[in-house]
């Protein structure tokens, strides 16, 4: 078989799609060459008063960056587009967008509701008035689906992620699996890494470690930097400043040096990092009982059923999270009991336990940094004066007054905070900290693929292109999100 | 403000401390302690082995103690083997008995040896610290005035296409981690068989003699490792430019928020009624107002290159402090570790220090409570 090149038999329009884009990257250039210049616009006064001006040249550059990029975004949904319905035929790009069809029926579907009932979804439905929004939207939505559907479904994966083909070391993307069976996908789509393993499927695969654990840690983060900020905010005195010195005492940290102290074999078997994540994980119990409590205290019959349900299953699920075959910490010297194996549902293997708790410990500082900030501005605004007014205890005004009001900075930073997440989830990767070397997860393979950068970047390439665009999506996210909340 | 220094300083040493301690009883947690006799001596020791050679060393004080004899504010262990040979933290057998010190610590300005890399500790960080020193300096000579620039371009119209593709740049750099840039950076600029370099060569601008971008063989070099030694251009702007490009965002999103500000100010409105030319409200009297802020976000900047040297030491191969910090925790090196870890909180302490007293100094409508 012949191996596939990046567009087959679209390769016709690949002259247009490069003229076009030569065309913008130009335009764009000398439309900031000549915004540099101040411009000299003629105005004219009509017949009815009006004024009118001229666009001048500056007016008719834009214009034509305008259509040039309409004509590259054009050109790349027809490849695209074509791809789906040609799938190899249409070259690499064609068989990848075939493989993502799922993706981009669910993409299509979730942006179909959300447009139709956008009125009705609050600050989620502003975000599609926002073009940057939307973009930011549907590349984190497009990598979170292929996370999930490639991950647990396995539907976009071509070939196993273990598993090697013979014949296939470091071939480029395109090449035709050796020898391949009945049944078999026939190309390694993007080529193969240093162990022959198909870098396409790895970084799907991958792309599920990070949409899982990225999310998660930072709302463990939010929930411990919540969850003490509010009161070192509130309460300010000795609380606050001891508070603090000790999130001070984090931040000075250097991170990969706190990477390079925690996650290390040596510093898991001695089970530390076990009893860090038994500490932090109490934090979402505390705040989600706190807040039930405080808002339902005055009518007990409610609030003590409500309580006992929700904290028995938040508990059941933060046991099974900190215990692992039936222990919680097991290091040479002594061994302390968890849940049992057959109530353990949640499969928290320790090294991604490890790699998600420090994750969580260096995020949370700074999460409490921001909500201090914002009680303690919120905390003299006249509705927390009216609240303490009305007898509400410190806890419901901290969760149900104060918490509301801040949100729209929380939103906009939990969004940040995500693409940080992934990006100190990469750092540990690529130095090789925490998942083991053949995890797909996208830091790893970023660090497997760098020793032979210079001679086949495609193994290395693949993921960092991958990590790049879902951190900028999240920054689009935030920044359409943050230009929603302004506007109300 | 002689009396904030002061409370600030005194804060820092005790940051400092408690951080020092706890970097300190985790590299001294046994199971590391193990690997080290493990690797110090042989693999195939047995526990009582393990256990003999720390006890002779000193390892399996309790931790205060330890700690007290790093800082050099406890008498150094001494250790009396059985067949008399006498050696303790601060001698080898060999010194002669009126030469033995009893206390040796990071007071007395001793910081101890280093276990993998058999030398000094304090010469060894000073040697490395330098290396990074040149590669930082050449960093923020490339990103601090870029970062100015691209945030009061931008800021200077908002809304404009100036500011629009600045701004998309600057957040399309804040995405791209050193990992990711550099990797990029290798592979489009640094390969000889991707990327531009086989295509300039094509074109007889690269490789041949007097050609315009060099003789090489790529446009850049993909290691740094020659240019501890001798840096020069080729071989020294990718890790330069991979560090700067991180941190550069940032600043430029920040000196645009603080440019966008200080431009509907009332008195540039005055200053634009009056008609001064818009190059002259910019530079005169928009600029000094705007670059307060950036000022604080380019130290606290500092200690964020410091993860982006980590990276790039590492991606490069310029064997310089960041290096040393991956090669000391990865072979549980503890003092070279306590050493490094000492250098790089003392930086975030001190840029923190200075972003303070700075902000203080430049902006005169904030005083001290």
């Amino acid at each position: 078989m012949e191996p596939l090149t990046w567009t087959g038999s679209l390769s016709g329009l690949n002259l247009i799609f490069q003229l076009a884009l030569g065309l913008l990257i130009l335009g764009i250039i000398v439309q900031i060459l000549i915004s540099l210049v101040p411009s000299a616009d003629s105005r004219a006064v009509n017949a009815d008063g009006t004024l009118s001006a001229n666009t001048g040249i500056s007016g008719f550059v834009g214009t034509l960056v305008n259509w040039f990029f309409f004509a590259v975004v054009g050109i790349i949904l027809i490849y695209v587009i074509l791809g789906i319905f040609m799938g190899t035929g249409a070259g690499i790009i064609g068989g990848m967008s075939r493989q993502f069809l799922p993706t981009w029926i669910a993409l299509i579907v979730t942006f179909a509701l959300s447009i139709t009932y956008k009125r009705k979804l609050g600050l989620y439905g502003k975000l599609f008035d926002s073009t940057v929004g939307m973009i930011g939207f549907a590349i984190v939505m497009f990598w979170v689906f292929t996370g999930v559907l490639g991950g647990i479904f396995d539907l976009i994966v071509t070939h196993d992620s273990l598993s090697q083909a013979s014949g296939m070391k470091n071939k480029l993307p395109g090449t035709p699996l050796r020898g391949a069976e009945e049944g078999e996908y026939a190309w390694y789509l993007l080529g193969g890494d240093n162990l022959a393993r198909d870098v396409f499927s790895r970084l799907v695969k991958g792309s599920w470690v990070v949409v899982l654990i990225a999310p998660l840690a930072t709302l463990f983060a939010f929930m411990v930097g919540i969850t003490l900020g509010l009161p070192a905010g509130y309460y300010g005195g000795k609380l606050d400043t001891i508070l603090s010195f000790v999130a001070n005492l984090i931040l000075a940290f250097p991170v990969i040096l706190l990477f390079f102290l925690l996650v290390t074999p040596e510093i898991v078997l001695t089970g530390i990092p076990n009893y860090m994540a038994a500490v932090l994980f109490v934090f979402p119990l505390i705040f989600v009982a706190v807040l039930l409590n405080s808002r339902y205290y005055t009518q007990p019959s409610f609030r003590t059923p409500l309580l006992a349900v929700v904290l028995g299953v938040m508990a059941w699920a933060y046991l099974s999270m900190i215990s692992n075959d039936g222990t919680i910490i097991d290091n040479a010297s002594y061994t302390i009991p968890g849940l049992p194996t057959f109530l353990d549902w949640i499969p928290m293997p320790s090294e991604i336990l490890v790699v998600f708790v420090s994750v969580v410990f260096v995020n949370s500082p700074t999460v409490f940094r921001i909500v201090r900030g914002l009680a303690l501005d919120i905390k003299t605004r006249d509705y927390v004066a009216a609240a303490q007014t009305r007898g509400e205890g410190p806890w419901y005004i901290m969760l149900w007054e104060i918490l509301p009001n801040a949100r729209g900075p929380l939103i906009v930073d939990f969004c940040l905070r995500i693409g940080y997440t992934t990006i100190l989830l990469g750092t540990l990767g690529f130095f090789g900290l925490g998942l083991e070397s053949e995890s797909p997860d996208w830091g790893s393979t970023i660090n497997a693929g760098r020793r032979l950068l210079s001679l086949y970047p495609h193994a290395a390439i693949a993921p960092a292109l991958s990590l790049l665009t879902l951190v900028l999506g999240l920054n689009l996210l935030a920044d359409g999100l943050r230009e929603e909340s302004l506007r109300d | 403000m002689g009396l904030f220094i002061l409370r600030r300083l005194g804060v820092m040493l005790l940051t400092a401390l408690c951080l020092t301690f706890i970097v300190f009883w985790l590299t001294n947690l046994y199971p590391n302690l193990e690997k080290l006799a493990k690797t110090q001596g042989n693999f195939r020791m047995s526990d009582e082995a393990v256990a003999s050679f720390l006890e002779d060393r000193g390892y399996l004080q309790p931790t205060w103690d330890k700690f007290g004899e790093w800082l050099g504010v406890r008498p150094g262990y001494v250790t009396e083997r059985e067949d008399g040979e006498t050696f303790g933290r601060c001698f080898s057998s060999s010194t002669p008995e009126e030469e033995r010190r009893t206390f040796c610590g990071v007071l007395q300005g001793d910081w101890g040896f280093s276990t993998v890399f058999k030398d000094n500790v304090g010469s060894l960080v000073a040697e490395r610290l330098g290396k990074t020193g040149f590669l930082m300096m050449w960093v923020l000579i490339l990103m601090v005035p870029s970062a100015l620039i691209v945030g009061v371009l931008a800021g200077m119209r908002e809304g404009s296409k100036l500011d629009r593709s600045l701004s998309t740049f600057s957040i399309a750099t804040t995405a791209t981690p050193e990992y990711v840039s550099g990797v990029i950076f290798i592979a489009l600029l640094a390969s000889s068989n991707y990327g531009l370099s086989p295509l300039l060569t094509q074109w007889g601008l690269l490789g041949s003699e007097g050609a315009l971008f060099g003789e090489g063989r790529t446009l850049f070099l993909g290691s740094a490792t020659k240019a501890m030694d001798d840096a020069t251009f080729w071989n020294f702007f990718l890790p330069v430019l991979t560090i700067s490009l991180y941190g550069m965002g940032y600043i430029a999103r920040m000196t645009r928020a603080s440019m966008t500000e200080v431009m509907t100010a009332q008195y540039i409105r005055t200053a634009r009624l009056k008609g001064v030319k818009f190059s002259d409200i910019v530079l005169k009297h928009a600029l000094r107002n705007a670059l307060i802020a950036p000022f604080t976000v380019i130290m606290l900047q500092i200690p964020w290159l410091l993860n982006g040297v980590v990276i790039v030491e590492t991606l490069f191969n310029y064997k310089g402090f960041g290096w040393l910090l991956v090669q000391a925790a990865g072979n549980n090196d503890i003092e070279l570790l306590l050493a490094v870890s000492v250098v790089s909180v003392a930086v975030v302490l001190l840029t923190q220090l200075i972003s303070d007293i700075g902000y203080v100094y430049l902006n005169p409508r904030i005083r001290i409570s």
